[in-house]
């Protein structure tokens, strides 16, 4: 069996609302393994977000641990957690959150940038990326002069320029139309072809399907897990 | 490595700027105005207290000066004419002369009015009857040929030394030596010329005078053909004034015995004369003076200029709370992406260090704009000292790093996931 790349054990996350708590994750154990596929499915309100976020150590859960490649993340430090973010995870946003004044070769390398020792080819390789993402002559646009869809693949090539090992996608094709969300879903797979590991949430079973696994969350739990099919 | 990502961090606060062109200009004109004010008022203060210190440098720093004064007006006759005298008395002179240890030497020295006349041309200066230390006591150098000399004295020789604006003003063309000047109904030979000086404040052209300068006579020649009196036509009333000796001007050997001179001749005036007719100039107390007025002046400029440079850094972080509210979201990007919190800080510190030196750089441009303009348009001297747009350009920077340390702070502390969730 692959190797263990994250995995969270007893992980709760509750907001503080005054002074009512709400409980967003209840208790998650769970470990993702190189080179797997999961979709993250569940009801608005389940905890999808709040997981991904953890998983993305852009948040920290109330208690519990979140192991990241060996290392737990509660040891870490601020820019510990920083560099990890920025080496080990690439974040794929549903409303892809790309920078309006940068263009398209700037915004895929903002990563490079917050790196200690950054990969000297970055430039190359972005323009590889924006290429591969079918952007190849669009690289000096900026955001705003892009269709969703290739806003996406900025951001997803935004995601891989570190080449990090773990992918998370928080319904990363919820504001696209079915015929870009196919393509979009086809680049993950040649992504999970080429080894990452990849989590995606998203609330449409058709998306949730292309995974190898699916977790269903309820209530800040996990329902259950199915394996699907390899198709 | 570090200097690439300052250059970056540089290239990435310009372009964020330039995003709001107005509201980023609008935010450096605190700094700039307050730069450029600085550097303005610290050019006219210098200008002037350069000004204020050479002209007390020509009354000669280690003299003390005697000088007569017409006692107050307490006559209530309006006769057509009379005779007032007053002032210094030759005794006065001995006893200076005489008396005095730490006297170099002692320079008497009467003022006549008389018209000067050169062909047609004619003129009003100030005509000195003095002896030949005068020149040594006052430091005037020499433009041409000699001044007077002791021998001029004895011999009581019709020889004058012109002023370099009376010798100017009489024959523009041509060198003034040799040439033969008529004063009053006299024929003088002019020896020499003087060059010429910064205006003294005192040394306005007199009534009915187109020159600031003056002519320089031997005192023996003075009284011989002018006496003792002196006619002034005002409107109305001719006054006749009679004054022995205008000035008395001590040279003191050492800087020290300056103030001993001074209070000795204050004393010695006083026990001699009933009114008070004179008075005893120091130069070096006026240069004293003129550095405690520099100083205050120092004081106030630099309050002002605090205060509106506090002004503009205010202005700068009040924008910059405001952008990184305003961007809170791109904050939550970066920091997701893998910026540390020192990476946003450098952000925002870059802006705002942008933005004061932006302000602090034009504001060097006005404030070097504006003693030029005061020089050109306004006929006052300013003087630029090098250490003061460093100065400026230092105190924007500053600027910069203070009031933007708390923006670019807030920003990094923001938690990432709601930095994300800001709209
Ligand atoms: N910042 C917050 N403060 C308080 N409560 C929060 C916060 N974020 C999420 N929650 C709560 O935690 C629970 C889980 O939210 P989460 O965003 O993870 O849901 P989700 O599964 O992503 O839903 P959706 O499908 O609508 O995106 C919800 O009840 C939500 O109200
Ligand atoms: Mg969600």
């Amino acid at each position: 069996m692959a190797e263990i790349v994250a995995a969270l054990e007893g992980v709760r996350r509750v907001y503080q609302m005054g002074s009512t708590e709400v409980q967003a994750l209840a208790g998650i154990d769970v470990e993702f393994r190189q080179g797997e596929y999961w979709s993250i499915m569940g009801s608005s309100g389940s905890g999808k977000s709040t997981l991904l976020n953890l998983l993305g150590c852009i948040d920290r859960p109330t208690s519990g641990r979140y192991i990241v490649n060996g290392r737990d993340t509660d040891e870490l430090n601020d820019d510990e957690l920083s560099t990890l973010r920025g080496r080990e995870i690439g974040f794929i946003f549903q409303s892809f959150n790309l920078l309006p004044q940068l263009n398209v070769l700037e915004n895929i390398l903002i990563p490079v940038f917050y790196q200690d020792n950054p990969r000297p080819d970055a430039e190359e390789r972005a323009v590889m990326l924006a290429e591969r993402m079918g952007l190849g002559d669009r690289t000096d646009h900026r955001p705003l002069e892009l269709s969703g869809g290739q806003q996406q693949r900025v951001a997803i090539a935004r995601a891989l320029i570190n080449d990090p090992p773990i992918l998370l996608a928080d319904e990363a094709t919820g504001n696209l139309d079915t015929q870009t969300t196919v393509e979009i879903l086809s680049l993950f797979d040649e992504l999970h072809a080429e080894g990452k590991t990849i989590l995606l949430v998203t609330h449409e079973e058709e998306v949730g399907k292309r995974a190898e696994r699916v977790m269903h969350l309820r209530d800040g739990l996990i329902e259950g897990i199915t394996e699907n099919q390899p198709c | 490595m570090l200097s690439n990502t300052l250059a970056r961090s540089i290239r990435l606060g310009v372009k964020s700027l330039l995003l709001h062109k107005l509201r980023s200009t609008l935010t450096t004109l605190g700094v700039l105005f307050g730069v450029a004010s600085v550097i303005a008022m610290l050019a006219i203060g210098e200008g002037a207290s350069a000004d204020a210190q050479e002209q007390i440098r020509q009354l000669g720093s280690q003299n003390v000066i005697l000088r007569s004064v017409k006692p107050p007006d307490n006559a209530n006759s309006n006769q057509q004419t009379r005779v007032i005298s007053y002032g210094l008395t030759m005794n006065d002179y001995q006893r200076v002369a005489q008396t005095y240890p730490w006297a170099t030497s002692v320079v008497p020295v009467r003022q006549l009015i008389q018209e000067v006349r050169y062909e047609d041309q004619v003129l009003n200066p100030r005509i000195l009857a003095t002896t030949a230390d005068y020149r040594d006591a006052t430091g005037r150098p020499l433009m041409e040929g000699r001044f007077l000399s002791p021998a001029d004295e004895e011999n009581v020789s019709n020889v004058c030394v012109l002023g370099y604006e009376v010798a100017r003003a009489l024959m523009p063309l041509k060198s003034p030596l040799g040439e033969r000047v008529k004063i009053g109904s006299e024929y003088f030979i002019v020896v020499g010329t003087l060059q010429p000086r910064v205006p003294l404040g005192d040394d306005q052209p007199d009534p009915g005078s187109q020159v600031t300068g003056e002519v320089l006579i031997p005192l023996t020649t003075g009284t011989k053909w002018y006496g003792g009196m002196q006619v002034k036509i005002r409107a109305g009333s001719r006054e006749i004034e009679e004054v022995d000796l205008h000035e008395i001007i001590a040279q003191i050997d050492t800087p020290e015995n300056v103030p001993i001179a001074a209070a000795a001749s204050r004393v010695m005036l006083d026990a001699h004369h009933q009114e008070r007719d004179y008075e005893v100039v120091v130069p070096l107390e006026l240069l004293a003076r003129a550095e405690e007025t520099k100083r205050i002046f120092n004081i106030v400029l630099g309050s002002i200029a605090g205060i509106s440079l506090l002004v503009g850094g205010i202005g700068i972080m009040n924008v910059m709370l405001a952008t990184v509210t305003e961007r809170t979201r791109e904050i939550g990007i970066r920091r997701a992406l893998g910026a540390k919190q020192r990476h946003i800080v450098l952000q925002f510190l870059v802006e705002t260090v942008v933005l004061s030196v932006g302000g602090g750089l034009a504001g060097i441009i006005l404030g070097l704009a504006i003693p030029w303009a005061v020089e050109t348009y306004a006929d006052m001297s300013t003087i630029v000292t090098p250490t003061a747009p460093l100065l400026a350009f230092g105190i924007s920077v500053t600027i910069g790093l203070l009031f933007g340390i708390y923006p670019a702070w807030r920003a990094a502390t923001l938690d990432p996931v709601e930095a994300l969730r800001h709209e």
